[in-house]
């Protein structure tokens, strides 16, 4: 009888950690929101095993010669995979619940990319700054304030 | 038997030699779709040793009090200070040199002089500090570990250490807490390969100063390399044998 219970125990043991991620996500892998462009650069189970690699070969050819916009570029990722809210707004692909934060979350891996890296994409970016209620007058290009001002406003 | 073994060991040999070729296939076909890659999805560069990026700065032409260069730079690379001047990052700044025989002053724009015998390069403990093919002395932030030798060892204060936090950075600009940085020459613009001109340039140019004048010195047809032949200009500490690539006149 007591062996039996023991086993019960156990089993119930085993099935809880399997529960709680079920509970948590609503699914066994985590359900990432969708991308905006057609189709990713490689296969999904490519990236999903190897996009750190192709990160971090990319990043050396982009700082140390200069190659930019090559196939896999973290801007890349975050132009694609950014949402945005009901006000337009772009979230950080790092918030919770997001591309990248729910897969690492998922997967107990932590990720230092976004310490130096921009969360979202330039022209988001450009238009939160300029978000604002700032009046009418404020807004014209002779009037700017550091941080508020688009880097390259009318120089494009 | 002896035959039937020297047969087994061929077919041994045999196999050896169509796995390894296999292997050797397989190998130079990834190698060779690894070479082709950068140019297969239109990307820019390889920067080019054919090149060298710098700056000729007339000293007569800046104007003193003008700081458009410096919000230029803070805008570009979204650097905002913590209002404490002792250590908020700074790429560019003004400077007043002043002589003290005749009172005469002169205002001129400082940042990393991009030397081609780098000492940041030469102190670098992990090689994160190095000089770019065409010129452009920059810190690869994913090697920095913030040590900050190389600030010490420039001769021109031109670098700066982050302390703090950052966020909203640049998507073309990464900084980070922990990593010494300075002025990367709008190393993103030039990449673009449109003829862009860094940020502090473009700013002078739109101040009607055009004090700051950026080309490839080793272009003989270039704006700066002209203005360099045709008057006389010179390096700062030029006493220290750096050949930087940022260059002065009046001063």
């Amino acid at each position: 009888m007591i062996r039996a219970v023991t086993r019960i125990g156990l089993l119930f043991g085993l099935l809880l950690p399997v529960a709680t991620i079920a509970d948590d996500s609503g699914a066994l892998l985590p359900v990432i929101p969708p991308a905006m462009g057609e189709a990713c650069v490689e296969p999904r189970d490519v990236m999903r095993r190897e996009h750190m690699q192709f990160l971090m070969h990319q990043r050396d050819d982009t700082v140390h010669s200069g190659i930019r916009g090559a196939k896999h570029s973290l801007v890349g990722c975050i132009d694609c995979h950014v949402q945005t809210n009901a006000e337009g707004a772009a979230i950080p692909v790092n918030a919770k619940g997001q591309f990248c934060e729910r897969c690492h979350s998922f997967a107990g891996a932590s990720m230092d990319c976004f310490e130096c890296h921009a969360t979202v994409p330039a022209q988001s970016q450009v238009q939160n700054q300029a978000q604002p209620d700032l009046p009418q007058w404020m807004r014209s290009p002779v009037f700017s304030i550091a941080g508020v001002a688009s880097p390259s406003a009318g120089l494009d | 038997m002896a035959a039937n073994k020297n047969s087994l060991a061929d077919q041994g040999r045999r196999h050896f030699l169509t796995k390894t070729g296999a292997a050797l296939a397989v190998g130079l076909a990834a190698g060779a779709r690894f070479i082709d890659f950068p140019h297969a999805s239109a990307a820019t560069g390889p920067a080019s040793g054919t090149q060298r990026w710098g700056m000729l700065i007339d000293a007569n032409k800046c104007a003193t009090g003008c700081t458009a260069c410096v919000q230029a730079c803070n805008d570009e690379h979204g650097i905002t200070g913590q209002g404490r001047p002792q250590t908020d990052a700074q790429w560019i700044r003004k400077v007043t040199l002043r002589d003290k025989a005749s009172g005469h002053e002169a205002s001129l724009p400082l940042m990393c002089q991009h030397c081609e015998d780098p000492p940041c390069v030469d102190v670098c403990p992990t090689g994160a500090s190095f000089r770019r093919a065409d010129g452009i002395v920059l810190v690869d932030k994913h090697s920095c570990i913030g040590c900050r030798y190389c600030m010490l060892a420039c001769p021109y204060k031109a670098r700066s250490f982050i302390h703090e936090n950052l966020t909203d950075q640049k998507p073309w600009s990464p900084r980070g807490k922990g990593t010494v940085e300075s002025c990367n020459l709008c190393v993103h613009r030039i990449d673009e390969g449109k003829g862009r001109i860094p940020a502090c340039a473009e700013s002078c140019e739109r101040e009607g100063h055009r004090a700051i004048l950026f080309g490839d010195l080793n272009d003989p047809d270039s704006d700066v390399a002209k203005a360099m032949g045709a008057q006389q200009s010179q390096e700062l500490r030029a006493d220290l044998g750096l050949n930087t690539s940022v260059r002065y006149q009046g001063i």
